[in-house]
């Protein structure tokens, strides 16, 4: 089922930050949407906004082209599965699982044999065939995990939503788990929106991310995309790490303490004044000499191996915290380098934010 | 061995010498003995003290089974009311936010702050032949102060916590996700509260309404400005055995106070037995 927010707004009273502001949102049908984001961003909110636990102030939630934002709870069928599962505790698994259909008013409700026989398959499904008799107390955190989707899946939902749905997992558990929630969507096909903080697991499981930030998406992109060309200065530093140097443009170039750096064709338009130029720390370069062009000078502070990659810490005059270059073991020259060495810098893929933003 | 290990820890962590132990052990049994378990045997042994026959008779006449049968239906109708008014307050403040709940809190309170026996007088100034609602009540042949009706408000009032205090810490730490999963996946209002919330605090209403019921059927101060004391007719057990002591008939007045040890026992057993499947049913929690 296709998901459309628009500009949906929410305030909380009291605190005068508005939980959600301004939201637009489309969510394909089938698609697999993570809204990825600090804490405090909304996301949350958000997702529960969907489901219809919150109630937005003003805007506009549409399910397939149709109004959702005033139909109740019951009736917009969607699979939630909670943070910390919210599971009945004094039901066994198989009657958590079957509860969606037990529900249901009489003229809906299947035979209690057919609620039995659809729950035991959710519980193949999910793997957990054998545990039918267990209480939530005796689960491990995956498991429970799991019984809350069966739970979900069991009313046959248009829409899957998750808040956190790894939060509470140890780390092992958690990757498991992953791989195994995006086999099951691949499978099932549900339209499937998710809420996380952790930025691995979105961009690793989602078709889409949605970075969330002040109640407001930043950017939705697929994680590739969104990593190579973020749209907003906070996407930039919410992803990844990011050097942030104070460049000015005129004539159509970039100069960085005064020397220039070369911009990209996509780039040539910008108007004259004073930017902010965000470049990962593998997209710049190094080198020996102070070559007409090359860019400014930086004095290496630091140089420490980690992993696959040497991590050079490199201190401009103009700039008080030292920036961040990475090299790849395999680059030969670094091993020459000493502290104190003075090296031209110089950027491939960078983005220029105006200085006000 | 394992066990062994931490017995033998635990002797370490003890500083005290033996002597002390003992000492303070058996202070601890002195004071238990003297204040808590003689009390509870001299009822018994003063109840039986004119042999079994006596203590029998003192329970069958007819004054001392009015009075047992005015504390039960005082108890069977206070109970279910406090435990259907505690459940809804305790649902409402726990799981609702609305204006004036902390003043509804402190309402619920009220019974526990305030003398039964002002709790009494209040309820004879309202509705007593000089009260404010008197003249009307006494045109209307209504008869509520010296008559069950007051028995049974006074006691509805001094009992109306026990329910709800002990179900509104138990449902604030729940919280309202169960609530919130069961609305998602389909249940209405009446659905969810009978197959969620009410299971989920079924030991803690129990407890509650144990509580309650022991107090509905011991209560002394307010039941006593409120019951005009007729013999056979608005006396509750408390009151008789006050009445029968006064006139000096002991073995009497102890034979009835005992059906309220006795009562008080049971409650004790019921109370330990809830508290335990309550923990159990803790440990479900996730």
């Amino acid at each position: 089922m296709k998901i459309d927010i628009r500009n949906l707004h929410k305030d909380y009273n009291g605190s005068g930050v508005p939980a959600l502001n301004g939201v637009n949102l489309t969510i394909e049908h089938g698609e697999l949407v993570a809204l990825l984001g600090p804490s405090g961003s909304g996301k949350t909110t958000l997702l529960r906004s969907i489901a219809g636990l919150e109630s937005p102030t003003s805007g506009a939630i549409l399910f397939d082209g149709q109004d959702a934002l005033h139909q109740d709870v019951r009736d917009r069928n969607v699979g939630f599965v909670f943070q910390h599962y919210a599971l009945f505790r004094h039901m066994t698994v198989l009657d958590n699982v079957g509860f969606g259909l037990s529900v249901r008013p009489r003229n809906r409700r299947p035979a209690a044999s057919e609620i039995d026989r659809r729950a035991r398959e959710l519980l193949a499904l999910v793997q957990l065939d054998g545990l039918e008799g267990r209480y939530p107390s005796q689960l491990s955190g995956g498991q429970r995990q799991r019984v809350a989707l069966a739970r979900a899946l069991a009313i046959e939902p248009s829409v899957l939503l998750l808040d956190e749905p790894f939060g509470a997992l140890d780390a092992k558990v958690r990757k498991d788990l992953r791989a195994w929630l995006r086999d099951l969507h691949d499978r099932t096909g549900h339209t499937t929106v998710f809420v996380t903080h952790d930025q691995e697991e979105a961009l690793e499981l989602a078709d889409r991310v949605a970075i969330v930030n002040r109640g407001q998406i930043e950017q939705i992109a697929p994680p590739l995309a969104l990593y190579r060309s973020p749209a907003t200065p906070f996407v930039y530093e919410f992803l990844g790490s990011v050097n942030v140097l104070p460049v000015d443009v005129r004539d159509g170039k970039a100069f960085l303490d005064g020397c220039p750096v070369p911009l990209a064709d996509a780039a040539q338009g910008t108007d004259a004044g004073a930017y902010r130029m965000y470049v990962r720390p593998h997209d710049l370069r190094l080198s020996e000499q102070r070559t007409p062009g090359s860019g400014a000078l930086g004095v290496l502070q630091n140089v420490r191996l980690s992993g696959g990659l040497v991590r050079l810490d490199l201190k401009l005059d103009l700039i008080a915290r030292p920036i961040e270059v990475e090299l790849p073991v395999s680059d030969p020259r670094w091993s020459d380098w000493k502290k104190g060495d003075k090296l031209a810098i110089a950027a491939d893929r960078f983005h220029l934010f105006p200085q006000a933003a | 061995m394992k066990s062994s290990l931490i017995a033998a820890n635990r002797g370490a962590l003890i500083a005290e010498s033996a002597l002390i132990r003992t000492v303070i052990v058996l202070v601890g049994v002195a004071f238990l003995a003297l204040f808590l378990f003689m009390p509870l045997v001299l009822v018994f042994a003063q109840a039986l003290s004119s042999g079994l026959g006596a203590y029998f008779a003192a329970l069958i006449e007819p004054d001392a089974w009015a009075a047992l049968k005015l504390t039960l239906l005082v108890a069977v109708i206070s109970v279910p009311l406090n435990l259907i008014f505690g459940l809804a307050a305790a649902w409402a403040i726990a799981k609702f936010s609305f204006p004036g709940k902390s003043l509804l809190i402190t309402l619920i309170d009220l019974p526990f702050s305030v003398s039964p026996v002002i709790a009494g007088l209040i309820y004879v100034l309202l509705f007593g032949s000089r009260g404010w609602l008197g003249p009307w009540l006494s045109a209307h042949n209504i008869e509520i102060v010296f008559a069950i009706p007051g028995i049974v408000l006074a006691t509805i009032f001094v009992t109306l916590p026990f329910v709800a205090r002990e179900l509104i810490p138990l449902m604030e730490q729940q919280g309202t996700t169960d609530e919130e999963a069961a609305r998602t996946l389909g249940a209405g209002g009446l659905k969810i509260f009978f197959r969620v919330t009410l299971p989920n605090v079924k030991w803690g209403l129990l407890y509650g309404v144990l509580l309650c019921n022991a107090r509905a059927m011991g209560e002394f101060g307010a039941v006593s400005v409120v019951s005009g004391h007729i013999r056979g007719v608005t006396n509750t057990m408390p009151l008789h055995v006050e009445i029968l002591y006064n006139e000096y008939n002991f073995a009497a007045a102890f034979a009835v106070a005992s059906l309220l040890a006795i009562l008080a026992l049971l409650t004790l057993v019921l109370k330990t037995w809830l508290e335990s499947q309550g923990a159990g049913n803790g440990s479900n929690k996730h």
